[in-house]
């Protein structure tokens, strides 16, 4: 009977691009906080660089992007580019905010594992990360 | 395993970023690394900075790294939030404030949540400052959770400990309380373009000259972190702190003093460990039970557990 390492997913949340109001991003660094997962949260106005960046210094396991600001297609596919680029190839992603129907057969070739819009009950966010983050 | 140890001692970034999870998590591979890297320590100036909750230990933090920078310095930084006690998840934001130095390659930012560490640091917090520092950072600045009076770990880990006070957060009795401004080599009076800023530094001022006469008496250094105004004395006071040390060859003496209090602590670890292993969960239950009902006192119990391993 040893003490258990912590094995709790560490997690990355992040606002690409230029819109200012990370409500959401808060909720969810919260509701992940509350489910007893270690989350980053690095503020509004994050370049893909900065993103991918703090990825890879954080060591985190799973990658939280929320945006509101329309531009999911132009920013997101950089942030995927910027975390190959550091071979962070094994980073569990998902995606939050105002994001379109028909965007999500994109996001899901880019490799976003889910997408969680308005509404979206908290607790399926935290059992989505339980789930499918694998601690490496 | 000795891939990553190479990658690490090659300069490999996400190397070091792994390796340091492998140790904040205590896991086996994770003392394997810090066995072959501790030897590649010891060469940083390592620097602590506390302070109250929302005093500007991040943004002083990455406006001191933006100074060493400026002359061409390594900066590793290490900052602590804390964990929630109930779900033992964290929120670590000491990045936001961190921003200007986000892509530059000279530097390298890592949040720990403090795990339940008492004293405003985190369990394996010894062990991750040696592995960043075998890195080869020139300085490593150890930022630790929001500190209020008694939080003084801190100066067991780092070489030169900053103090972070504010203007307007209570009058000179609560200075003069023992506890954190005791551990302070440096002090800093930050946000001093708010009012008070020139009391407090009087104040502060003031009791250090009740010190006695042979005490070194740190030095009182005025900033705006978001202006980054007051880093290059800050810096300075942090190098005529270090040319100290090196002169009265205190440092040698931190170095055994923290060296020790690492070694015994781990054995404390170790020896619980295996009295865990040992003991039956319902011998545990047992003696658990009673001293619940004061049956037996908790020592007594301990003594039963601890000769286990020791007859």
């Amino acid at each position: 009977m040893t003490a258990p390492a912590q094995t709790k997913p560490r997690v990355l949340i992040a606002k690409p691009g230029l819109d200012g109001h990370d409500r959401g991003a808060k909720v969810v660094a919260r509701a992940l906080r509350d489910g007893g997962c270690e989350v980053i949260y690095t503020g509004i106005r994050q370049t893909p660089e900065m993103i991918a960046e703090a990825a890879l210094q954080e060591d985190v396991d799973v990658v939280g992007l929320s945006i509101l600001s329309g531009a999911h297609l132009e920013l997101f596919p950089r942030v995927v580019e910027e975390l190959k680029k550091r071979d962070l190839d094994d980073v569990l992603l998902f995606c939050g905010g105002i994001i379109p129907d028909e965007d999500t057969a994109e996001l899901e070739k880019l490799g976003f594992k889910a997408i969680f819009r308005p509404g979206t009950d908290t607790r399926d966010i935290v059992k989505f990360v339980y789930d499918n983050a694998s601690k490496s | 395993m000795e891939d990553i140890v190479e990658r690490f001692l090659a300069g490999n970034r996400r190397a070091l970023a792994r390796v340091i999870s492998r140790i904040e998590n205590e896991t086996p591979e994770g003392r394997e690394y810090l066995r072959q890297l501790y030897p590649h320590s010891g060469r940083a100036h390592t620097i602590g900075v506390t302070g109250s909750a929302g005093a500007g230990k991040s943004t002083l933090t990455g406006a001191l790294a933006a100074e060493y920078r400026r002359h061409g310095k390594t900066v590793g930084i290490v900052a602590v939030d804390p964990s929630s006690p109930f779900t033992q998840g964290a929120i670590l934001g000491d990045r936001i404030r961190m921003q200007d130095l986000a892509l530059d390659e000279g530097v390298f930012v890592r949040s720990m949540a403090g795990r339940g560490a008492l004293g405003g640091l985190a369990p394996s917090i010894n062990d991750v400052v040696a592995a960043v520092d075998a890195f080869g950072f020139d300085y490593i600045i150890i930022e630790t959770v929001g500190a209020g009076q008694d939080e003084v770990e801190i100066a067991g880990t780092a070489m030169t400990t900053v103090l972070v006070n504010n203007p307007g957060t209570g009058d000179d009795i609560q200075a003069m309380k023992a506890g954190i401004l005791e551990i302070a080599d440096v002090l800093v009076v930050n946000k001093a373009d708010h009012p008070g800023a020139d009391t407090l530094a009087s104040q502060l001022q003031g009791l250090l000259n009740l010190s006695p006469k042979d005490m070194r008496r740190p030095p009182i250094v005025k900033t705006v972190s978001t202006r980054g105004e007051g880093m290059q004395e800050l810096a300075a006071a942090i190098a005529e702190h270090r040319e100290y040390l090196d002169e009265h060859g205190l440092l040698q003496q931190q170095r055994e003093k923290n060296a020790r209090h690492q070694v015994l602590s781990a054995a404390r670890a170790i020896l619980l460990q295996r009295i865990q292993a040992a003991t039956p969960d319902e011998q545990l239950d047992g003696l658990v039970q009673r001293v619940a009902s004061r049956d037996l006192d908790p020592h007594t119990a301990a003594e039963e557990l601890a000769n286990v391993v020791s007859g």
